[in-house]
């Protein structure tokens, strides 16, 4: 791998990294020994990554276009879809990228607590990027807001009314919040001047994430710590640059096909209407990738509790490797966890559909128990399933499938010794 | 590559959940057949321009198009009237302009950088006009509403009399595909209400599709590079996926796992 190693020739080359070496930080990206059964799973790091650059360049050009303004933001989209040079499909694969984002990022969730990526040593990494993904939905549904049609003015004013819910503060804050006594142009400037710094903080903050990953390395679908580097790992470069590229690529089909030919699918039809504080929409639901929340938020009848619960459901995944007790990190050797994690994914899911239905009778009773068992999954059963469930033995190395051995390679190398 | 099938099975479960959630409420609308839907969906040109003059002649006593300009109706991918065409149109209507040296407002033939003059001068004055309800600006209108094209279509051509036991107040009318089936514009569309230029008959149906799809086009007027870019973007999207798979797999060939 040293065999291709870039070392600066020439002297003002030499002087530079001298003093930053940052010629020679591709190395390291370069070699990175990452663990070889790494499957496509693992692709959604390096997609998110393009989302959030995505999202970044579009965004710079729109809002070159748009207007913050309450009477002129509505105009100014339209005139960004109808007048500015490919504007609309600019526009779109901003829209459409939220969407592809999020469900980037569900894979990416979903696919740390399957293969416990998110357990020491790797808690950090998680914790960042639960921070990363709370941006994410401020950025969305402050983006959201911008286009001032009708689901933007209400989804802003129901979601800032969940701050009056604090006991006594609550309607000074809400008041402040919004620049005045209801949504308008104050919390419209506000807003976009928010969604236009978070990109840049969830960017640093992503830094920070691939910084943490490095120190450990990889989590892999086995889920036991590999040597590195050794028969286990392969350099970064070229085997997952390629793999990722591949990956990415299918990705994109997808992307295209929504930004091309249903560009207004993900969206809502009375965000073409513009906003008009005097008219309200029959329903008013959030973007679906923040739907599950919002069934959460409505399934509980007092309006405090539910942005606690709601709230909750959120700040309970960063305590995630803490309510886990299990050692092993992989669901393929927990038979249990396996079965309790599609549960986990199906109740997501309903959640996800009650939310975009009105709250009432059998779809508020659906929400109900699927928020019960929501909570219930992390503070009953994670808990008590490291201490009852009987795990399958694991193997001692990648290549080696010898079974018997443990998550942690110092524990595995002190039992390989004590049986000798 | 196993894996790689299910993430591909879940975006097509979570995009098939998104259609049906969008389609809650479950209205079997009129349906035809729209030249602009599928990969190659163009417009029909002659049906644009049919649409346009529904649009003139009918809806725009009280309908506004504030989005759209006289030079939009000449633009390629639009009805594509002839400049000439176009400028006749444009010159056809009396615009506000000012005010001159003299402080004055005065009135003009139209130009083709002119948006499309507006029924009233204000939302207020419209709704004073038709019993309070603001007939809605129809730049967007197509995706505005949840049916979109289907329920446009549908809508004009669902007027009926009220079944037994709906009573309706003065100036509401029944139909059968508005939401709450009460509707505060009257039928305005009846066979040979238009003359066709180009000789079609003009019937109910007719002017139904063509003024929807010109109202289609007025919401999405870059649609057909939309979708011509869209076929190039994915062809290549497809090659290019397919060459850095068989790349990937001579890359991997040294390496003894499943990729």
């Amino acid at each position: 791998m040293s065999d291709h190693e870039y070392t600066p020739k020439s002297n003002f080359g030499k002087w530079f990294n001298d003093r930053l070496p940052l010629l020679t930080l591709a190395n390291h990206l370069t070699d990175y020994p990452t663990p070889k059964n790494l499957n496509y799973w693992w692709t959604f790091g390096g997609i998110l990554t393009f989302c959030l650059i995505t999202q970044i360049v579009t965004g710079l050009v729109l809002a070159m276009h748009y207007i913050a303004h309450a009477d002129m933001a509505f105009d100014s989209v339209e005139h960004i879809m109808r007048d500015v040079n490919y504007g609309w499909l600019i526009r779109y694969i901003h829209a459409n990228g939220a969407s592809m984002f999020f469900l980037a990022v569900y894979i990416h969730i979903f696919r740390s607590l399957f293969y416990g990526s998110y357990k020491a040593p790797r808690e950090i990494i998680w914790i960042i990027g639960i921070i990363i993904y709370l941006l994410m939905m401020a950025a969305a549904f402050m983006g959201y807001v911008l286009p001032w049609g009708q689901m933007s003015f209400w989804g802003a004013t129901v979601i800032t009314n969940l701050f009056s819910a604090i006991p006594f503060v609550g309607e000074g804050i809400v008041t402040w919040l919004w620049g005045g006594y209801s949504v308008d142009n104050p919390t419209l400037t506000r807003f976009f001047t928010l969604h236009y710094l978070i990109p840049f903080l969830i960017l640093g903050l992503v830094v920070l994430h691939i910084w943490a990953l490095h120190v450990p390395g990889n989590n892999n679908p086995v889920g036991i710590d590999v040597k590195k580097p050794s028969k286990d790992t392969v350099p970064f470069h070229p085997y997952i640059v390629i793999k990722d590229g591949f990956a990415l690529l299918m990705f994109m089909i997808v992307f295209a096909f929504f930004v091309f030919y249903s560009p207004n699918i993900l969206g809502h039809a009375d965000n073409y209407i513009e906003a008009d504080p005097l008219v309200t929409p029959a329903h008013i639901v959030p973007e679906w990738y923040l739907l599950p929340f919002y069934a959460i938020l409505r399934s509980v009848p007092d309006k405090l509790l539910g942005v606690v619960a709601m709230l909750s459901a959120i700040f309970i995944l960063a305590a995630l490797p803490w309510l886990d007790t299990s050692k092993i990190r992989s669901a393929v050797f927990r038979p249990l966890y396996r079965q309790f994690y599609w549960i986990l994914v199906a109740d997501v899911l309903i959640l996800g559909y009650v939310g975009a239905m009105p709250a009432e009778g059998l779809y508020l009773l659906i929400a109900r128990v699927a928020t019960a068992y929501y909570f219930l999954h992390f503070l009953v059963v994670l808990p008590l399933l490291g201490y009852k469930e009987k795990t399958l033995p694991i193997p001692l190395s990648i290549t080696e499938p010898v079974l018997g051995g443990s998550p942690n390679l110092a524990t595995a190398k002190n039992d390989e010794r004590l049986n000798k | 590559m196993k894996n790689f099938f299910r993430i591909l099975f879940l975006i097509t479960l979570f995009v098939g959940f998104q259609y049906n959630s969008n389609a809650a409420e479950k209205i079997e609308y009129l349906k035809t057949d729209w030249s602009f839907k599928g990969l190659f969906g163009k417009f029909d040109r002659a049906s644009l321009q049919r649409g346009y003059q529904v649009y003139t002649e009918v809806c725009s006593s009280c309908h506004s198009m504030k989005y759209l300009s006289y030079r939009n109706l000449a633009e390629k991918g639009g009805p594509e009237f002839t400049e000439v065409q176009a400028k006749a149109i444009a010159a056809s209507f009396e615009v506000t302009d000012g005010p001159n040296a003299d402080g004055d407002m005065f009135t003009r033939p139209g130009k083709l950088s002119d948006k499309f003059v507006m029924p009233y001068e204000n939302t207020k004055a419209a709704q004073a006009a038709n019993g309070g309800a603001y007939p809605p600006d129809m730049s967007v209108l197509v995706k505005a509403r949840g049916g979109g094209v289907d329920y446009i279509y549908s809508l004009l051509q669902g007027y009926e009399d009220p079944p037994s036991g709906v009573t309706l107040d003065d100036g509401v009318y029944y139909n059968k595909f508005m939401y709450g089936n009460k509707i505060k514009m009257a039928n305005q569309l009846s066979d040979g209400l238009v003359e066709y230029g180009d000789g079609t008959n003009s019937t109910v149906e007719q002017m139904s599709k063509d003024v929807t799809t010109f109202l289609m086009w007025a919401a999405e007027p870059h649609l057909e590079s939309r979708h011509r870019m869209g076929f190039k973007a994915i062809v290549y999207l497809i090659i290019l996926t397919i060459l850095v798979y068989f790349s990937m797999k001579k890359i991997w060939s040294g390496i003894k796992t499943e990729v």
